[in-house]
């Protein structure tokens, strides 16, 4: 059996599996709750300044858009961080803490870019007897406006400045969460690094406007005809979320530096990819305000499951083992040679495949008469693009043609060596093998 | 269905690529495309979608064997031995249009040229309403007072409850251009001649007015009546509780009419009711949903059982088989079962004389029903060649429709 602990910066968790900052982890009663349901950790609903509490908007906060059957697949919030009393917040932290040593308990925070407003909030909450901070530099709607969460995040010497004030008056570790709302997520992760960082956490949600009312030509979610962009999450974010972790796992600044994967994770394999790619453990928030707190359930069984099959026996034994598997593109191997292949016991003869590669591609597939569809090698580039649209997993497959063979579609014989867009002759700038 | 119901059952639509279920459907209805029109949340849109292709659309939605059209074809069929639920989505489309009595086709510019309609059953109508649309001036005569044909006097109750066949109808009509001479009949009151001097084409839609007889010892003793008459009876009738049902019901046939006869008669308090068919039960015009449908509701399916004998003293009391090789030849195994009432639904026949060639015993026909004679065309039960079903006969109306256009256009 697994070992599943996780232990992320010095703070013990049973599971990588921890709630994110958001709604789900604002008050005792829910983090009482998720705790009961397995949850290995949480990090609280982000804290604000001590005084008159945070307003939120008094109609929707949420948007989405769907799959299938309305299947949940991004999500959007207008919300803002906790709209309860700071010291209500405080007093809960420390009695669920004291409640459940064995579970981590990070506190979010977001103040403004002064010393004193740090300075102030940072003794309060060292007292909850919390396991570390996590510092919101990402929510991209309402705060930012008044130069905190995604304000900071986008400046690197901000992120700098402050990480550098936490670790002088805060003894515990010290996450800092990024934006995603940037173009390059390497900046703030270094900036972090540099301020004395224990760990970067990210994705915290990006800005969008999930739809529009047709009827009212208000965004969506609508506040009395008007919308605002919310910050997105859910499953449709998580490719966005898995490049910018494996960016920074991989970039010589930061390698090395711990990372809590978020964005999108709602299966156990969503969580082992994150891991795959760098990071300690995951945190998870739209998977448990879609299905509630019991789907870490799922998450710790398929985990486990697969780390027993796989023989690893603690989550450091697969942790960044995709990262050296995530290169440049020049780097690729551009004398790999595949051919699509349509297993025709399972084909159920849709022609998805057929419209999308007749349509839209290499016009690599035959149909026949009574709608057998088969790949033409001699036209096949390998895109991919049939498997993808294929509704039957595993009815088609890639297939790597061996070394020797000759490639119908070039006529060119499959390599034994590996070669790249560097060494191309193609290439005007590539380099001349020696 | 429900909206909800129907996103659900929408979104489960592969959209396919030349999609099996277009091909298997008799109007070719492009059932990709309507149901992506719901699933997008347009269901008028979806509506005029089958509704081009099948302008009684709504009639097929209910009364479609799907299980052997679109719905075997579905892909989800072949992965999952359940496919889309195509015809309760048809359904649920054509009842949103129809029901805000929306008529989404328009006139095209009169063209002056007029057409006579002989049926205003499925075939009839169809090609009424496609040649309207393109122009034409249409007049349809039909024996009998109301307009619908099989729709309306022949097709279960349980099938179509509501008055939704005269519905649709008068849904139809809206287009305009088309007249409707009731009471008209072929033969009787007016003649192929004279339509074919006073129209510029005519269109044959007429149904099989005759019913095969039961030709054995008793075959004619009361109780024994005519499947289609009894269920004609009872579309028309007011207060269903007053018809007359046997006690023990035996059906003769193994077709949809065989199959609404004997449901209809149990739904209406029949005690026993069985259905006897000559052959084996993969043989029977009625699908096996029809089949398992008539079983849920108590009816006994006896097959191999050829009627060799109809006794009672005046009237039927007991009705008498032979147990029969599926090459027919009788085994000498006789079984007597009792029987006040006794449904003939061994199959119609063509009835009339001065029609176009024959074929068979029906309208012999080319291409898009094209007959015998220049200037007629025949469709529906009374041409040769297709499923004897509601989608078949409006296919070949509209079909037909389209070629009388283009030759008068010409």
């Amino acid at each position: 059996m697994a070992n599943l602990q996780s232990d992320f910066v010095g703070i013990k968790s049973p599971n990588p599996f921890w709630l994110a900052s958001a709604p789900p982890t604002d008050k005792e009663y829910n983090v009482r709750r998720a705790f009961e349901a397995g949850w290995g950790g949480v990090v609280w609903k982000t804290l604000g300044s001590e005084g008159p509490p945070v307003v939120n908007v008094n109609g929707p906060r949420y948007g989405a858009i769907y799959g299938a059957d309305r299947r949940l697949l991004g999500l959007n919030n207008i919300e803002l961080i906790t709209d309860r009393d700071l010291y209500t917040n405080l007093e809960e932290i420390k009695r669920v803490k004291a409640d459940y040593p064995d579970r981590a308990m990070i506190v979010s925070i977001m103040v403004p870019c002064e010393e004193e407003a740090w300075k102030a909030i940072l003794p309060l909450v060292e007292d909850t007897g919390a396991d570390g901070i996590e510092l919101n530099f990402g929510c991209p709607h309402g705060m930012s406006e008044r130069g905190m969460g995604s304000a900071v995040g986008q400046v690197p010497e901000y992120i700098e400045m402050v990480t550098r004030w936490c670790k002088q008056y805060y003894s515990k570790p010290v996450i800092v969460k990024l934006t995603p709302n940037i173009t390059d997520i390497r900046k703030p992760a270094a900036a972090a690094k540099a301020g004395g960082a224990d760990a970067v956490s990210l994705i915290n949600t990006i800005n969008s406007i999930t739809s529009v009312n047709l009827d009212t030509m208000s965004p969506e979610p609508s506040i009395d005809g008007k919308g605002s962009h919310g910050g997105y999450c859910g499953p449709a974010v998580k490719p966005i979320a898995m490049s910018m972790v494996s960016e920074i796992a991989r970039n010589p600044e930061t390698h090395g530096l711990p990372i809590s994967g978020i964005g999108g994770i709602t299966t156990w394999r969503d969580a082992a990819e994150f891991i795959t790619l760098g990071c300690g453990n995951v945190q998870v928030c739209t998977a448990a305000m879609t299905y509630g707190f019991k789907v870490v359930q799922e998450m710790i069984s398929g985990l486990s499951d697969w780390m027993d099959e796989k023989g690893h026996a603690s989550i450091d034994d697969f942790k960044g083992a995709a990262v050296p598997n995530v290169t440049d593109w020049q780097y690729l191997n551009l004398n790999y040679v595949a051919k699509a292949k349509i297993n025709q016991d399972l084909c159920i003869s849709c022609g998805r495949c057929f419209a999308a590669c007749e349509d839209t591609s290499h016009q690599a597939i035959s149909m026949s008469d009574d709608r057998v569809f088969e790949v033409i090698d001699e036209e096949c580039v390998a895109c991919n693009l049939c498997v993808n649209v294929c509704p039957v997993e595993n009815c088609i497959t890639m297939e790597p043609m061996a070394v020797g063979d000759t490639d119908p579609r070039t006529g060119k014989v499959v390599e034994p060596d590996y070669a790249n867009w560097t060494t191309h002759p193609n290439n005007p700038a590539a380099t001349a093998a020696e | 269905m429900d909206a909800h119901e129907a996103l659900v059952a929408a979104d489960r639509c592969y959209f396919c690529h030349d999609a099996p279920c277009i091909t298997a459907c008799p109007t070719d209805i492009d059932i990709p495309l309507f149901i992506r029109q719901i699933a997008t949340g347009t269901p008028d849109a979806a509506a005029k979608t089958i509704l081009s292709q099948n302008i009684m659309g709504g009639m097929c939605a209910r009364v479609c064997p799907t299980e052997t059209l679109c719905e075997e074809a579905c892909v989800r069929e072949l992965a999952e031995g359940k496919p889309v639920k195509i015809g309760q989505l048809q359904r649920y489309a054509t009842d949103h249009l129809q029901e805000q009595g929306i008529h989404p086709f328009r006139r095209a510019e009169a063209t002056g040229k007029t057409v006579a309609v002989v049926g205003a059953g499925p075939a009839g109508l169809s090609c009424a309403h496609r040649l309207a649309m393109l122009g034409h001036d249409v007049t349809v005569y039909d024996a009998l007072p109301k307009p619908g044909g099989l729709n309306e006097y022949g097709i279960a109750a349980y099938k179509t409850p509501e008055g939704f066949a005269q519905a649709e109808v008068d849904w139809l009509l809206k287009i305009g251009g088309i007249t409707l001479e009731h009471g008209e009949a072929l033969g009787r009151d007016v003649t192929l001649e004279q339509l074919k001097g006073d129209f510029d084409a005519v269109f044959l839609g007429m149904g099989l007015g005759g019913v095969n007889a039961l030709a054995v010892e008793g075959g004619d003793k009361d109780g024994v009546l005519n499947a289609v008459d009894f269920i004609a009876d009872l579309r028309q009738a007011s207060d269903m509780g007053a018809l007359p049902v046997g006690r023990d019901v035996v059906v003769i046939g193994g077709g949809m009419t065989a199959v609404d006869a004997a449901v209809q008669s149990k739904l209406l308090g029949a005690l026993n009711v069985t259905l006897a068919y000559r052959r084996g039960r993969d043989r029977m015009n009625a699908s096996v949903f029809e089949q398992d449908l008539a079983a849920s509701k108590g009816v006994r399916i006896m097959t191999h059982v050829v009627p060799r004998a109809v006794h009672g003293n005046g009237a039927v009391r007991e009705i008498e088989f032979e147990y029969v090789n599926d090459d027919m030849t009788g085994t000498g195994e006789m079984v007597r079962i009792p029987a006040d009432q006794v449904l003939r639904a061994i199959g119609q026949t063509l009835e009339g004389d001065a029609l176009p060639n024959l074929e068979g015993g029906k309208i012999a026909v080319s291409g898009a029903g094209r007959t015998s004679i220049n200037g007629v065309w025949a469709g529906g039960d009374c041409a040769a060649g297709g499923d004897d079903l509601t989608v078949t006969a409006v296919a070949e109306g509209r079909d037909a429709a389209m070629d009388i256009h283009a030759s008068l256009t010409a």
